[in-house]
């Protein structure tokens, strides 16, 4: 429904009526946060982290962290893709993000090299799941080979399914397929692109 | 603030879910999925504020304009694909307005000295003009203006909120703002710049 059926004389009469600023609105929006976080119904608050690699997109359910994306897997079409398998209950709600985004930044800053935070994995189902608690144990400033990951999480031939779970690791960087490499000692790729990858195990070997 | 109101019960038939029998199993590519409600915020946020603020005023609308988001937001999941996501929200700001009317009136207390208007920022003087000039509309009036002019809600559905019947509803609309015209509008003919919105 738009304003256009509208009688014109009408509109130009109420269109003086200059409505809601962004002050108000901000202000409405972080209320509605608040309300939302302490009725149970925010099921996916997230916001938006700048860093070295790039804005990341954080995202959290009551469980825990849900998504980790970089710019380049496009925002909007992850919070679409969020609101289809997880649920459309989504609002901009930085609150619950405090704490990962605190520790991003303190992992970025190389004063942190593991994570203590809740991570919902629901994103992530059967053998993919069992590969990301594999890289969950490759240790900071260290790596491992697709092959071995393969070999860790029970199917030493499904190399090619090892390097697919890295590829749609739902949290990047904090779940660390960036730690994953080619047994040929070459880089691979990555969901973030290879430039990404480089700088995350570049600042891990200087720390 | 009460969470246990679903919005869509306050939706007209025509609002709601056709129920999920067109969803069948296999067409999940063609399956449509609501948007983040983030974007339905964003979109309509500042609709659903000004229509609140005609029917409540300044101060009031805030507390409805929570009031119909949460409920919005416990009821999205439901709401039927393709459904006027705009009109629905009004219907439910219309329910949180009478709501919240009722709950000032069980607790009103005579006060000597009136809320400050300018305690709502953003609104200068001439904003002020015009919720004043809405506040002293005949309420039937005010509320046809709030849901239809600044709503965007067609009449039919104005009347399905407000009793009586669509022309009546068009009726009360021209008489509101033919009303408004004289009270506010001698300062805002069309050829006054006005802000963007």
């Amino acid at each position: 429904m738009t304003s256009t059926d509208l009688e014109p004389d009408a509109r130009d009469l109420l269109a003086t009526a200059a409505g809601p600023t962004d002050l108000d609105l901000t202000r409405l929006h972080a209320r509605l946060e608040r309300a939302a976080e302490d009725a149970g119904v925010l099921d996916v608050a997230y916001r938006t982290l700048d860093s070295p690699v790039g804005a990341l997109l954080l995202a959290a359910t009551e469980r825990g962290l849900v998504r980790v994306a970089f710019a380049a897997e496009d925002h909007e079409a992850v919070l679409a893709s969020i609101a289809a398998r997880i649920s459309p209950r989504i609002l901009r709600a930085p609150g619950r993000l405090d704490a990962v985004a605190r520790q991003l930044g303190e992992y970025f800053e190389g004063r942190r090299h593991t994570f203590d935070l809740p991570l919902d994995l629901s994103l992530s189902t059967g053998f993919r799941r069992a590969v990301l608690a594999q890289l969950r144990e490759i240790e900071y400033g260290h790596t491992a080979s697709y092959a071995a990951i393969a070999m860790a999480a029970g199917s030493p031939r499904a190399v090619r399914a090892v390097g697919s779970a890295c590829a749609t690791n739902p949290l990047p960087v904090v779940v660390p397929c960036h730690r994953v490499v080619r047994s040929d000692g070459t880089i691979g790729q990555y969901l973030g692109g290879t430039d990404a990858k480089r700088a995350l195990l570049r600042l891990e070997s200087a720390a | 603030m009460s969470t246990s109101s679903s919005g869509s019960g306050y939706a007209p038939a025509a609002l709601r879910t056709r129920t999920s029998r067109s969803a069948r199993p296999g067409r999940l590519h063609n399956v449509t999925v609501h948007e983040p409600f983030e974007l339905v915020v964003a979109r309509h946020g500042g609709t659903v504020l000004r229509v609140c603020r005609a029917v409540l005023g300044p101060v009031d609308a805030d507390d409805a304009w929570s009031a119909t988001f949460l409920s919005a937001l416990v009821a999205y999941p439901q709401l039927a694909p393709g459904a006027n996501v705009e009109a629905w929200l009004v219907t439910i700001a219309h329910r949180k307005a009478i709501d919240h009317a009722r709950a000032t009136s069980r607790r009103a207390v005579p006060v000597d000295v009136l809320p400050e208007p300018s305690a709502s920022p953003g609104a200068d003087e001439r904003d002020l003009d015009l919720w004043t000039a809405l506040a002293a509309l005949p309420t039937k009036q005010r509320k046809v203006v709030a849901y239809h002019h600044l709503g965007g809600l067609p009449y039919a559905e104005v009347a399905d909120l407000l009793g009586g019947t669509a022309v009546a509803a068009r009726r009360a609309g021209a008489d509101g703002i033919a009303a408004l015209r004289r009270t506010y509008g001698v300062t805002a003919s069309p050829s006054t710049p006005r802000r963007e919105p």
